[in-house]
């Protein structure tokens, strides 16, 4: 697996930049990968992304946006305007998890 | 006597059943199938009706036919499941007991969760494909399509079959060609996803299959409504993908009496060991095949392979002993990708899609992540292998966990 270095961190990623290593991710490193795509993150953000990371503990994929909306109680709109444009994938780079997926 | 009862009898609970019978002393278990009506579908034929390649008959067999002797077919309507009684009552008010309860109801399109999808326009200029019905009603409306734009849309993840929703646009991409039609039809894929392939190994061999067709890919489309009026889909972001013929895929949900019983997540989906399909909750309660939570994909082969392992643990479980099987999500599945080609995948919850050779290491005659005719043989001649080896629960050649022999894993440089 490739490696980048970020805010002094080695971590591993994969092509497209998405964190491998569910240990490697710390808050401080979110704050870090938030900038590398132009976000300042809130408490409404970080409320987002503690729920996808204990979500992702439990369930072993990362939550959609429906389950984002309806079980973490974030509404959709508010994604889009927290994460613009692409709110599944920001949201998955900045919580250290995989981007959504299907099977091919 | 003990009782095992399976709730569904489509491809998952009819496996299960047939298996468990031949392993299960008749004389010390009775076991017992509920279903709403006596019609088994051959879902994966569904894709083929909108072409006229498949009609009805070519999909619909009685369930019973299917059933082996000294298993009992309940014909009703599940209304909900106590689990702490351990008894499934129905609607009409009859009440059946359980010492184990498989859960195989499956997974349904839901077109009533995405405003504006059901109404004056539904099944007039907007249709599904997953059910017997709208395939049908799309077939006409196909007939009468001849310039404007098809949209292919997929409402969220997950959805059974997930990889149907492309065979479809490149079979229609082929199918409009064959009629002289397809510089006067737009074709458009619409995906709640960041592309049409996000594996990256399959977008690697595959990534160009949509745009060598010419078909446009709308990625990152998180639906809100449909402008039936207007004839267009509605973003939460506001953006619009106007449509001539849509073809969606509604949100797909497990059964609702699931939820009724305490037993689902938020998409009524039962909550299980993702390993030994094993109720979260209840240690007298599994869910096989597109009705659990397992982040597989849901797919008659992902119901096939899991079953296989959920036997023999099954066995062991009812003894009082540990369960030694355990799932690895393996999945197998045909992309038919349109002028009698296919392409074939096979994964798990581990390893994405990768080239190679199947079942035959380096031999095949299957091909992966390639497509070829031999492959679209292969899916074609699968309706007769579901009827008449999966479905009775026969031994199929085929080792339920995925294998790397015969696959080619890329080096990281490439």
């Amino acid at each position: 697996m490739p490696t980048t270095i970020i805010d002094g961190h080695e971590i591993q990623v994969d092509a497209e930049g998405f964190m491998t290593e569910l240990e490697e991710w710390s808050e401080p490193l979110a704050k870090s990968l938030a900038h590398q795509i132009g976000l300042e993150l809130t408490d409404e953000h970080w409320k987002a992304i503690r729920f996808l990371r204990s979500d992702y503990r439990e369930q072993g994929e990362t939550a959609t946006l429906r389950r984002i909306s309806v079980v973490g109680g974030i509404p959709t709109k508010e994604l889009f305007a927290l994460f613009p444009q692409k709110p599944a994938k920001k949201l998955a780079y900045v919580a250290g998890l995989p981007k959504p997926h299907g099977c091919v | 006597m003990r009782r095992l009862l399976v709730l569904g009898g489509g491809t998952a609970g009819t496996m299960t059943a047939n298996k468990l019978r031949h392993r299960l002393d008749p004389h010390e278990w009775t076991i017992t199938v509920v279903d709403q009506d006596d019609e088994h579908h051959y879902q994966p034929g569904y894709l083929f009706i909108p072409f006229g390649t498949y009609d009805r008959d070519d999909v619909i067999r009685s369930r019973h036919h299917f059933l082996a002797d000294g298993i009992d077919l309940v014909l009703g309507e599940i209304d909900r499941v106590e689990p702490e009684a351990c008894v499934v009552d129905l609607s009409d008010g009859r009440t059946l007991p359980y010492d184990y309860l498989v859960i195989a109801t499956g997974t349904t399109p839901r077109p009533d969760q995405t405003p504006g999808m059901l109404g004056p326009e539904w099944r007039q200029s907007i249709f599904d494909f997953y059910t017997l019905e709208g395939a049908e009603a799309l077939a006409q409306a196909l007939l009468r399509l001849d310039h404007g734009r098809l949209v292919v849309h997929i409402t969220e993840m997950p959805i059974k079959c997930p990889v149907a929703p492309l065979e479809f646009t490149f079979l229609a991409d082929a199918w409009l060609s064959e009629r002289g039609l397809r510089e006067r039809v737009e074709l458009v894929f619409v995906t709640p996803l960041d592309g049409a392939f996000t594996q990256p190994v399959a977008a690697a061999h595959l990534g160009t299959m949509l745009a060598e067709r010419n078909i446009v890919v709308e990625p990152d489309f998180m639906i809100e409504r449909i402008d039936a009026e207007n004839r267009k889909l509605v973003s939460y972001d506001e953006r619009e993908v106007p449509f001539d013929l849509l073809v969606t895929v509604p949100l797909n949900m497990g059964a609702d009496y699931v939820a009724r019983s305490g037993l689902g997540d938020e998409l009524n989906y039962v909550q299980v060991d993702k390993h030994t399909l094993l109720s979260t909750k209840y240690a007298n309660i599994f869910a096989l095949g597109d009705a659990s939570d397992i982040p597989a994909s849901k797919a008659g082969s992902v119901a096939h392979f899991a079953c296989e392992v959920f036997v023999e643990n099954f066995l062991q479980h009812v003894e009082g002993l540990p369960m030694t099987g355990s799932f690895d999500g393996h999945a197998n599945c045909f992309v038919e990708s349109g002028d009698g080609h296919a392409l074939l995948i096979d994964f798990n919850y581990d390893t994405q899609p990768l080239p190679g050779k199947y079942p035959v290491p380096h031999v095949g005659p299957l091909s992966l992540l390639k497509e070829t005719h031999a492959n679209h043989l292969g899916k074609l001649a699968f309706r007769h292998v579901y009827w008449n080896v999966l479905l009775p629960g026969r031994p199929i050649p085929l080792p339920a966990h995925m294998s790397m022999a015969g696959k080619h894993v890329p080096s990281e440089e490439e």
